[in-house]
């Protein structure tokens, strides 16, 4: 069994092991003994302490180191601070938090006690979005139990420290996963970004410190302090410890929610784990970090996940999603893709990202209509850049980057679109014919009748054939026909 | 319910649901206890394990077979949802993968009640903190 012990599951620990409805099954595996232990033997300071020596690093994907990050909102004086979960998972075939949250809810509120405690805040808050309503239930639940409990509430553990989580919901936008839109989100304005600084952790929700960070990296918090920063910190690469939460999706045959350390290459994760391509089609690219990410290949294949490698490489980390693309993918219309979603997405306060995004859509489908010059491949790149370069917040800085990336290791089927006119993969309508082989058609009239636009002529018994100007290359001949004597050039 | 007032107070609870624990899964039959979770996140429920789980509840009532059904989160197996861990008394859990009533109707009638095993198991391919 090659794929066995690939994976180590720290964040994921619970997940599948326990009624996440009960808050006893989370006590009976060492569920808040954590918290337990920081607030009766240990202060604060040795709490950040064990954090900041154990390497984590934020899990939402800017991978900003968060022992620190504590250790800054903790030295602003204030009289409330707040905690704040990023629960807000936007990038598409994403589903790490939303796992994490159903499964395993009181890990979080575990952590983000322990972080109040550490910080000196008294008040969590949990922004997720209102698509996830079991998530949303089951945190509610987890809430209740937990103050039922004193987990959460007045004087916990005995001790004077006081704690309590609420809920506030998004609407899904996909920029309030940036820390200040988020904030705004929350206090009740538009959720757009602001310029840092002053960084959250100085004047964040309602102008107060705090403590922003994501489900995933609250998810190893408790484990950290129970089993020791050493430990932690043994696992993993020199400067990302630990594991990585992947929801692992596209053409490969297991796909699924995968837990591995740092370190692993992305072939071992494509092939060891998700058990290699379907169909036994060929291996094309993997998309990490979902729309702000890029595409990596097949020379990119045995370098070990890591945050800096992958920067490195031309892609990030992000927060876990992986898309496997198979040699049947076009990788313009790959980026025509994530940029229809940056385009639906952008909050529209900077013009780079409202305006830019839009005319890189526009040219990405030129080109995929088959209409691109060459001249068009040099104004994209130049646009990405200047997008990439000139936008407010993380999401139009990188948009771009599904674009860039492609172009810098796809160039030939970007050429192949421009030039030729035709699509490689055989994705991009546009550049497709259907065409009828006349030696094999009998002349049975089925496609003719089956082609919504009459686009298919011919007498009975005699060979037909597609009017190209007119074919709208829905498929439904080529379905339809029991001859084999439909194809596509 | 009593609340935590204190670390010693948490470590005794811990081991008090221990035993009861124990107590609930081997107690009063202590060779016959069935113990089954269902991988219930929101992908599990769209792909059918609510009638998974509510067909296995009627079965093994009908078949008056000592089982103990309860809920989890995701067990990470995406691709062959709806998934089910069996745990036989004295046996380690076995993960099955694409469970349809017809499917969940062989594990009964020939894992759980001959212990003999059938097609459709998942290799658990991680290893977790707790069992190191």
């Amino acid at each position: 069994m090659v794929k066995y012990k690939k994976q180590i599951r720290i964040a994921l620990r619970n997940c599948g092991f326990i009624n996440p409805e009960n808050v006893d099954e989370y006590i009976v595996r060492e569920g808040y003994a954590a918290l337990g232990n920081a607030l009766t033997n240990m202060t604060p300071e040795e709490v950040i302490d064990v954090i900041k020596n154990s390497g984590l690093r934020g899990r939402g994907g800017g991978g900003f180191p968060t022992g620190l990050k504590w250790e800054l909102t903790r030295k602003v004086d204030a009289d409330q601070k707040y905690v704040v979960c990023n629960a807000d998972e936007g990038d598409p075939g994403a589903f790490m938090d939303r796992s994490i949250l159903e499964g395993d809810p009181h890990t979080v509120l575990e952590a983000m006690a322990i972080n109040g405690y550490c910080t000196g805040a008294s008040k969590g808050l949990i922004y997720i979005r209102a698509e996830y309503p079991l998530a949303i239930k089951r945190l509610k639940i987890a809430i209740d139990q937990a103050r039922e409990y004193g987990l959460l509430g007045e004087d916990i553990f005995g001790t004077n420290f006081s704690f309590d989580v609420e809920l506030r919901y998004g609407a899904g936008a996909f920029v309030c996963g940036e820390e200040t839109a988020l904030i705004h989100s929350m206090e009740g304005l538009r959720g757009e970004p602001t310029v840092k600084p002053p960084f959250p952790s100085e004047s964040g929700y309602k102008g107060m410190p705090t403590n922003v960070n994501n489900v995933e990296t609250y998810a190893n918090i408790p484990v950290i302090l129970l089993k020791g920063a050493d430990w932690f910190s043994s696992i993993g690469t020199e400067k990302s410890k630990g594991t990585k939460v992947f929801a692992l999706a596209g053409k490969v045959n297991n796909v699924g929610l995968i837990e591995v350390p740092m370190g692993t290459t992305l072939r071992e994760v494509i092939f060891d784990i998700g058990g290699g391509i379907k169909d036994g089609k060929k291996f094309k690219a993997v998309q990490t970090g979902g729309p702000s990410g890029g595409c990596l290949t097949e020379n990119h294949l045995d370098i070990s996940i890591d945050y800096d490698n992958l920067i490195a490489s031309g892609s990030m980390m992000g927060s876990g999603g992986m898309i496997v693309m198979d040699e049947d993918d076009c990788m313009v219309s790959m980026a025509k893709f994530y940029l229809d979603f940056t385009v639906e997405e952008s909050c529209g306060k900077c013009s780079p990202c409202r305006i830019g995004n839009k005319r890189l859509y526009e040219m990405l489908d030129t080109i995929t209509q088959g209409k691109g010059t060459l001249e068009d491949l040099s104004k994209l790149r130049n646009l990405a850049n200047v997008v990439k370069d000139t936008s407010l917040c993380g999401l139009g800085q990188t948009s771009p980057n599904p674009v860039l990336s492609t172009m810098d290791n796809f160039l030939d089927e970007y050429m192949a679109h421009v030039k030729d006119g035709k699509c490689p993969s055989g994705q991009c309508k546009a550049l497709m014919s259907y065409i009828i082989n006349a030696d094999a058609c009998v002349g049975c009239t089925l496609c003719a009748r089956v082609c919504p636009v009459d686009a298919i002529s011919g007498e009975k018994k005699m060979a037909h054939l597609i009017d190209d100007d007119a074919c709208i290359k829905c498929g439904a001949c080529m379905d339809k026909c029991k001859f084999g004597a439909i194809f596509i050039q | 319910m009593a609340k935590v007032k204190s670390l010693s107070d948490l470590n005794k609870m811990r081991e008090e649901l221990q035993s009861k624990m124990n107590l609930r899964e081997k107690g009063e039959h202590p060779d016959s206890i069935v113990q089954i979770k269902v991988s219930m996140a929101t992908c599990g429920i769209a792909s059918g394990a609510k009638e998974i789980m509510d067909y296995m509840i009627n079965e093994l009532d009908n078949r008056a077979i000592d089982a103990v059904i309860t809920q989890t989160g995701c067990m990470g197996y995406c691709y062959a949802e709806p998934t089910i861990e069996v745990t036989l008394p004295d046996n380690k859990p076995i993960v099955f993968g694409y469970v349809d009533t017809k499917k969940a109707q062989e594990i009964i009638e020939v894992y759980i009640q001959t212990g003999k095993l059938v097609d459709g198991i998942i290799p658990v391919n991680y290893e977790t903190v707790n069992n190191e």
